[in-house]
């Protein structure tokens, strides 16, 4: 079967000013359908670039990236909002939810681009949220949320549209331990149910929640294995030092 | 996503921030209400010049004869069959010959309008007799010195007790046997009240001259042109020339006047739209802050999936009903100020004119006021749909 996100020696170049930043320098993994992969690295090493790039919300500079067979890089502005919508779930830091909606419209805003039509888009909005046990505060605004209860409503949303992947983009960064642990159970969970998840976080202890571990240094990975394998909770300096003892 | 739901979307953001929204409309409101009065004023003026020449007469002609160095003369029995001739326009005629001087007892009346007239005339005018009888055949044909006298004349002179009194018109003693029910709004001096009619057959002897004005009704006032027409070859042809008699139609005379009043209408009007264009460039500027502020939100809903036309319907839309909640406001204020103004016209001018705004006039600063937010809304929606959603997303 055909893997669910390719990256074939992708890169991705920024002009700043006279210096070009190499972001992501031949980067080549794959993630095949099913699978729960953290991609780990310090700020700079290139993991937001591949967030952004495997959100189609950016297009690379050279190299491809395939997601289920289709190269994102030839696709139209167009047609990557129809496959944020449709084959992409977000869960980001900040939440990101609307704050003059309630809950439930929060939810239902991928729906709603999606053309579901009202009813149907109402009865998957509270499926969601069922399933992240908020159901019964539908109808308040985020804002009246706490924040871990904002994060499942924005797991919410992005399980609502069906997604093939979902991409969660630092999740716990504004949690405490404990709704971290429990984030992160949901995330564990969907895997087990059989979701794509890839988790893009800097910090050692969330990443071992995934079997799989990509590490990112310098826009080029040096790590892509099992969460138990040496060296993949080490950065390359931190390697040399312990090399060196 | 639906119309519907961009439209309930923009009504949503629109109420989130009342104040705001309110103080964008105001330009449109203060244009849409300025143009809706102007043109309402306009209507009035229309309304009120109609109303006032009807009453003079909208469906008559009048006919003056100069007949000087012709070898030929129209009499009243020719203009009888000329008018009987065209009968599909033409239904009545009346000489009317003027009559100088009028006395009643010892005191000059100066302006007093005195004319000599036919049977017919009353009817044509559609006066009526309050008092004794109107002018008939008889009289004409006999050359009566009767009289019928203006309500006015009866009031200030004869204390209403005018029929079987005596007055003196042109030097001749008349006996009043009528009395012309009241046609003006008031009794006054020089008014419309203030006349008295005598067969023409009598004015026209004591003058001495030939009766050289007519008045004639029109069957209909849609044939006015082609009645006026008919009139002028016959009498062309009677005389043997086009340049001895004068032919005027009230009702050409008032689609002059209205189409000079639609003139200066359209131009007021004009100059108060120039606030309309003011008041997008209000909704333009909002828009724009709109837009900066609301960046994140921007970049969260096209990462969930909404498409630049998305976004852009979504702006212009917020847009659109701003200016057309504003459109009508401004219209529902244009209707209080018309009303205030028909009443400061009425007390302040004597004049019952009333302000109305016609409802095509209505529709169009409706139509205007959509239009103006679409298009100023435009330039705020592109820029909206075009943020990049990576930056939008990271936008504190």
């Amino acid at each position: 079967m055909e893997p669910l996100i390719v990256f074939d020696h992708l890169c991705k170049f920024y002009q700043m000013g006279e210096e070009t930043v190499r972001a992501a320098d031949e980067i080549s993994f794959t993630i095949e359908k099913g699978e729960f992969v953290a991609i780990v690295g310090k700020s700079g090493s290139g993991k937001s670039t591949c967030m952004n790039i495997i959100g189609c919300l950016d297009v690379p500079t050279s190299g491809k990236y395939y997601l289920q067979g289709e190269d994102v890089g030839q696709l139209s502005k167009n047609a990557l909002a129809e496959t944020r919508n449709k084959m992409l779930g977000f869960i980001f830091q900040q939440y990101n939810l609307l704050p003059k909606l309630s809950v439930l419209e929060n939810v239902e805003v991928p729906l709603m681009y999606a053309g579901v039509p009202k009813p149907e888009r109402r009865q998957r909005a509270e499926a969601a949220l069922e399933k992240v046990g908020l159901k019964e505060k539908m109808k308040n605004r985020p804002n009246q949320l706490s924040g871990g209860q904002q994060q499942r409503v924005s797991i919410a949303r992005a399980l609502a549209g069906n997604p093939q992947v979902i991409l969660a983009d630092e999740p716990t960064g504004a949690l405490d331990s404990r709704t971290s642990r429990e984030v992160l159970g949901m995330l564990q969970q969907l895997h087990q149910e059989g979701r794509t998840v890839v988790l893009i976080t800097h910090d050692n202890s969330i990443a071992i929640t995934a079997p799989r571990i990509i590490r990112l240094e310098d826009g080029k990975v040096i790590y892509d294995g099992p969460a138990k394998g040496k060296g993949a909770l080490v950065t390359h300096d931190e390697g040399e030092e312990v090399a060196a003892q | 996503m639906k119309l519907s739901e961009s439209f309930s979307l923009a009504i949503r953001n629109i109420l989130s921030n009342k104040m705001r929204t309110l103080l964008t409309m105001l330009g449109i409101i203060i244009g849409i209400a300025a143009v809706m009065v102007i043109v309402g004023l306009g209507n009035g003026m229309q309304n009120y010049m109609t109303e006032t020449f009807q009453s003079m007469g909208t469906n008559t002609l009048t006919v003056t004869l100069y007949g000087r160095g012709t070898s030929r003369n129209v009499d009243e029995d020719d203009m009888y069959e000329i008018v009987s001739e065209n009968s599909q326009y033409l239904s009545k005629v009346s000489p009317t010959v003027t009559v100088q001087g009028v006395k009643v007892g010892t005191e000059d009346l100066n302006y007093t309008s005195v004319t000599g007239v036919s049977e017919d005339y009353f009817n044509m005018r559609g006066y009526t007799i309050s008092k004794g009888r109107g002018l008939q055949y008889l009289d004409v044909r006999d050359r009566m010195s009767v009289c019928v006298v203006g309500e006015y004349i009866n009031q200030t002179y004869y204390s209403g007790d005018a029929v079987g009194q005596t007055i003196r018109l042109g030097g001749r003693n008349y006996q009043i046997v009528g009395v012309m029910a009241q046609e003006g709004d008031t009794l006054e001096e020089a008014g419309t009240d203030d006349c008295a009619f005598v067969p023409y057959s009598t004015a026209a002897r004591a003058s001495g001259g030939a009766i050289n004005s007519y008045l004639v009704t029109l069957t209909s006032e849609d044939v006015a042109s082609a009645g006026k027409t008919a009139l002028e070859n016959a009498l062309t042809e009677a005389y043997g020339s086009d340049s001895v008699f004068y032919v005027m139609s009230m009702t050409e005379i008032l689609g002059a006047m209205n189409s000079m009043i639609n003139v200066m209408i359209t131009i007021l009007a004009a100059i108060a739209a120039i606030s309309l264009v003011v008041g997008g460039i209000g909704i333009m500027n909002i828009m724009l802050v709109s837009v900066t502020e609301r960046t994140r939100e921007i970049g969260i809903r096209k990462a969930l999936g909404a498409k630049e036309r998305t976004i852009m319907a979504q702006f212009v839309m917020e847009a659109a009903v701003t200016s057309a909640i504003g459109g009508f406001i401004g219209i529902a204020v244009g209707y209080i100020l018309s009303s205030v103004a028909s009443v400061l016209i009425a007390t302040l001018m004597q004049v019952s004119m009333s302000v109305t705004p016609s409802p095509a006039s209505i529709a169009m600063a409706f139509g205007v006021s959509a239009a103006i937010g679409v298009l100023f809304g435009y330039l705020p929606a592109k820029k909206a749909a075009r943020l990049n959603p990576i930056d939008a997303l990271r936008y504190e």
